[in-house]
Parts: C-alpha cells; structure tokens; sequence
C-alpha cells in the first residue's frame, strides 16, 4: 500500500469514529430532552374531549398502547379473544336457562372493543336494554352531563332510564383516556357514578362520612380505583335501571348477597327449577379486594398496566392485558424468580380454581335435575322452595368465580372457599329436591 | 505524496479528539470517577435505584460505589470500565429488560461489599452456611435475606 493510500485509510477511519461519536452526542442529548420534558401540548384538551385520538396528539406512547388493546391473544382460561364460552362450557346453558347469558355468553375483548361488542352482542340485540349499559361500555360522562343540564349525577340517571338503542345515540366512543384521566392535569380520577354513589356507602360502613376518592384516595388507591369503576358487580335498580353496586354492607360476595337478599331482588327466573337467581357480572374489584395483592398495597395497575421504559422516561403500559402475557414487566419488578417460575405459580392456581369451578358447575347441574325430577313426581314451587333456596345461594358463587375474570388468581384462597360454598349449597339443595321427591311418590 | 496529507490527517484527527471530548464532557464523563450516587443516574434508568437508596436504612453511611464496587483501586476500575461498558451500551441500543437483575458477578462484588463492614458480626453466621457447616447453604448472601438494606422497602 502506497503512503499516500495509508494516509487517505487513516482519514477514513477517522471520519467514521468522528461520525460514531457524534452520533452518540445526539443520543445522549436526545435522552436528556427526553428526561427533562415528557410532553408536548400539541392539543388542548378539555372536558368535552371524548375522541382518544385527540389525547394522543398529546400522548402518543399512551396512546399506542391503549391502541394495542385491539389485540386478541387467549391465555389458558381466558385472555383477549371473543371465544363463545357456552361452546367451551355447556354447562352454562343450563345454569343460565331463561337468561339473556343463555343466548349469548362471549369472552370479553379488550377496552378498545367495549362499545363495539356491546352494539353486536345477542344480549342487546334480542332482549331489551335500559341506558344504563352505556355507564361502562361508552366514554359516557360529557353526555351524562348533557343530558343532566350540567349535572353528571342527573344526567346518568335520566340516561340510565332511556332505552338502551336511544341512550346509544348520545355516545361515539368506547373506554377512553377521560374515564380515566382530568384533562387538564392528567391526574387519574373516578368518573363513573355508579362507583362514586357505591364506594361512599361502603366507607360509611367505615365509619367515612362523604367519601369522595377524587379528593381522598391516594394516587395508589386511584390506581385501582379508576379500573374499580366498571370491574365489579352490579345490578339495575328497579324500577328506574340505574346502575348499583351492591355495597352497601360490605365489598365481600356474602355482603353483596345480603344486599340482594334484603331487595329480594332476583337478576331472572330460572327457566328449568323456577327459582329466582343471580348472575354475578365481573367482580375482579371486588375479589381483587379479598387477596394477598391488594393487602400489600398492590394495586390493579402496578400488574395489568406496569411501568415500561421507553428512552429516558418511564410510562404505564396502556395496554391493559392480562399480566399472564407480559409476566417479565408485570411480575418481576416485585418478584425474584424466572418468568417461567411465576407464570407456572400463577397457572397452578388457575388450574386448582378450574377443577374446583367444574364441580361446583357439575354440583348445580345434579341440582336441576333433582328438581325436574321432584317437578315430574308432582312437587310443586312450594314443596320446593327450600331447594330454590339453596340454588339460589349455589348459583351465585359459581358464578360469581366464573365471571371474576381471574380464574381465581385475584384471591385463590376466597376463591376456593366461594366454590367450597357452592358445592355444598348445591348437593344441599340436590338432598332437599331428592327427599321433596320421595316423599310424592306413590 | 502531497505533503499536505500529514496536516489534514492531524485536523481530521484533533476533531475526533474534539469531538469525543464535547461527548465525553456533555455525558458527565467524568463524574463517574467519582464516589457520588447522582451519577449513577446520569442515564435515567438507574432513578429508581437511587430513589429507593434514599430510603434505606444504609443511606447515612454507604453510597453506592462502597457496596457495589471493589475498594481497592485497580478492581474499583475494572468493576466501573465493565459496568459502564455494559450499561451505556444496553442503554444507548436499548437493549435491556425491564425487571433489572445483578450479574452473579456483581452479585460476588456485593456480597464482598457487605462484608467490608460486617465482616467480624457475621463469621459466626457465615461459618455456619459453609459446606459442612450447619446450614448447608452455599448460594445464601446477606442480600438474600436483607434485600432492604440497600435499597429501601421494595414496592
């Protein structure tokens, strides 16, 4: 090699350390940006600003994770794909029977899809819906307080009472950024009304008087209370449809049977025992409330929205999902074990709380058919109410856990005994049809 | 050859040592020979750990460096070279995952550090973990048990 072609090398090589140099500068610059301002204000957003796509002007790493929660990944028992579960359970047909649950009983997708399942399910479609749906499947509160005049807590209740494909017109979008966020401060907040009215009688329970949780909750309670909104059980009130939590003794599924059982408040009639009954809804707030976790200060999304780095900052991760598919974020932040370890400990739960479902569901099947068989040897509602009774009590722990979208890991131990319960008030209520039978015989 | 070679290489070459210079001012190059904890989170990721390490009982009485780095001086760089190769590399490509975990390597560096002041308290302890000893337990550090420590109540 020539000196002169030694010396042109030598120059290039420096050009490309000087060019990798540089180009670590600007990185290193761009981190600092990034450290120093977390947002730019590219729109203003006010209370009126329903359309997520506008916040994630603002938003955008949030917002594409919200996106994401289009995703349709199944998980052992469940996950984000629209699965028919009466196709994955025939059991469930009977145990609904007479029931809109009966027509239509889809796993749920993820909040992007909230509004647009509710449009397209059988439940809406062929059965007759109050307003009331919309409190949590729609981005509902700027109508709310159209419709109140001003006045959010007025307005849900006169949407509330409006048929359901009227109340559907006033909303546009599914679960969004404002349900959860103050536009101006981003601060989370609890919009709903259901849980607002629900939570201040709990805390009066307590011994709180006026619980407001937008001014009294710490910002880690928020982190659980903001999903609290809509994850938990309730009812329609009647006659004016608007949605309550059944709370006001207590957030544990006997407190919540209490309350129904001082209304007397049946969800339908059972189309093959005739006795009146309950399906629980979702009550992952409620179970959640009841488990290791929640007692360690560990809140809804510390697991199913957890923090994700992202250059130099740090954000919630807004595609909310099961913790099942993002165990390294959701459960090692916390947790010193492999991945693997703790989605084996998490599915070994499950696995307990399936087997212990199934026979709860078995247990109020053998119920049905002792009482149709008690029916066919002439006993009448009377002779059987006692038996009703208890498949009332069967009915709603079974399903309660069946609904609780966990399958049990929220609280494994309160799950099981759930299940214990209704195992026995089911082979109970089975007993009493067998001997109301035996006693009609000839 | 053009006799002007030499000089161009010279220029191109003082503007690399410029540049890596600004660089290195610009990252806080230099902080990093030094003892003080902000530095460890220079590049952001380490917030936490510092954070954290403000609410832990050793806070008044070791930073950093005394727990996780060799006090001697040859091992002290050698530990501070790895590590910082490492890290501004993994962060620079963000190449990292997001549950933080010590290298067995730095795991052995700590357990070193703990024992630079407890040393005497624990032999009894640690006599009792060695193979033969009561407790069979080979792997057991004191950060096993005493997670806290050092960085505060885990959240």
């Amino acid at each position: 090699m020539s000196q002169r072609a030694k010396y042109l090398l030598a120059i290039a090589a420096t050009a490309v350390a000087t060019f990798a140099v540089v180009m670590l500068l600007l990185n290193i610059a761009q981190r600092k940006v990034e450290a120093k301002q977390t947002h730019f204000e590219l729109v203003k957003l006010t209370e009126d600003t329903v359309d997520p796509k506008l916040w994630g002007e603002n938003f955008p790493s949030q917002y594409d994770g919200y996106r994401r929660t289009v995703d349709t990944e199944r998980t052992r028992y469940g996950g984000s794909e629209a699965f028919s579960r009466l196709d994955a359970d025939p059991r469930l047909k009977r145990i609904f029977a007479g029931y809109a649950f009966a027509l239509e009983y889809t796993e749920d997708r993820g909040h992007a899809y909230s509004l647009r399942d509710q449009d397209s399910t059988a439940r809406v479609r062929e059965r007759p819906q109050p307003g009331s749906c919309l409190q949590c499947h729609a981005s509902v509160i700027p109508a709310y307080r159209k419709a109140g005049g001003g006045d959010v807590m007025r307005g849900f209740e006169i949407v509330s009472a409006m048929p359901w494909v009227d109340a559907r017109k006033l909303v546009e979008h599914p679960v969004a950024c404002i349900d959860c966020h103050d536009p101006a401060t981003m601060a989370l907040r609890v919009t709903r009304p259901g849980f607002l009215n629900a939570y201040r009688g709990y805390m009066t329970t307590k011994g709180v008087a006026d619980y407001d949780p937008n001014t009294m909750a710490t910002r880690q309670e928020m982190r659980s209370f903001v999903c609290g909104q809509c994850h938990v059980e309730y009812y329609f009130r009647k006659p004016d449809q608007v949605v309550v939590y059944p709370w006001s003794r207590g957030l544990r599924i006997d407190d919540e049977e209490a309350h129904y059982d001082s209304l007397r408040f049946s969800d339908w009639v059972h189309a093959e025992t005739g006795a009146g009954v309950l399906k629980a809804q979702h009550p992952e707030f409620e179970m959640w409330n009841q488990g290791v976790h929640a007692r360690s200060g560990v809140a809804c999304a510390d697991c199913h929205m957890p923090y994700m780095r992202q250059g130099a900052i740090k954000i919630s991760d807004h595609h909310v999902r099961s913790p099942l598919l993002n165990v390294d974020r959701a459960c090692l932040v916390c947790h010193s074990f492999p991945a693997e370890e703790m989605k084996a400990r998490a599915q070994t739960i499950q696995d307990r709380n399936a087997a212990l479902l199934s026979r709860a569901e078995d247990a109020l099947v053998g119920l049905f058919d002792a009482v149709k068989a008690a029916k066919t040897a002439g006993a009448d509602s009377v002779a059987l109410a006692a038996a009703g009774r208890l498949q009332r009590r069967a009915q709603f722990r079974a399903a309660y856990v069946n609904a609780e979208n966990s399958m049990g890991f929220h609280a494994p131990q309160e799950a099981a005994r759930i299940l214990g319960e209704a195992i026995d008030y089911a082979r109970q209520g089975e007993i009493e049809a067998l001997r109301v039978a035996r006693t009609r015989r000839p | 050859m053009n006799p002007r070679l030499p000089l161009t290489l010279a220029v191109c070459l003082g503007i690399l040592l410029g540049a890596g210079a600004a660089t290195f001012r610009y990252a806080e190059g230099f902080s990093y020979f030094s003892n003080d904890p902000q530095a460890c989170a220079n590049c952001h990721v380490m917030r936490e750990y510092l954070d954290s390490w403000q609410k832990s009982s050793h806070h008044t009485r070791a930073v950093c460096n005394d727990c996780h780095v060799p006090h001697e001086l040859v091992p002290k760089l050698v530990t501070k070279a790895e590590n910082g190769w490492n890290h501004s590399r993994k962060f620079t490509l963000q190449n990292y995952p997001e549950a933080l975990r010590i290298t067995p390597h730095n795991a052995d560096r700590l357990q070193h550090g703990c024992l630079s002041c407890h040393e005497d308290l624990t032999s009894d302890i640690r006599d009792a973990a060695r193979p033969g000893g009561s407790v069979h337990a080979t792997d057991i550090t004191c950060a096993r048990c005493h997670a806290d420590a050092g960085h505060g109540p885990r959240r």
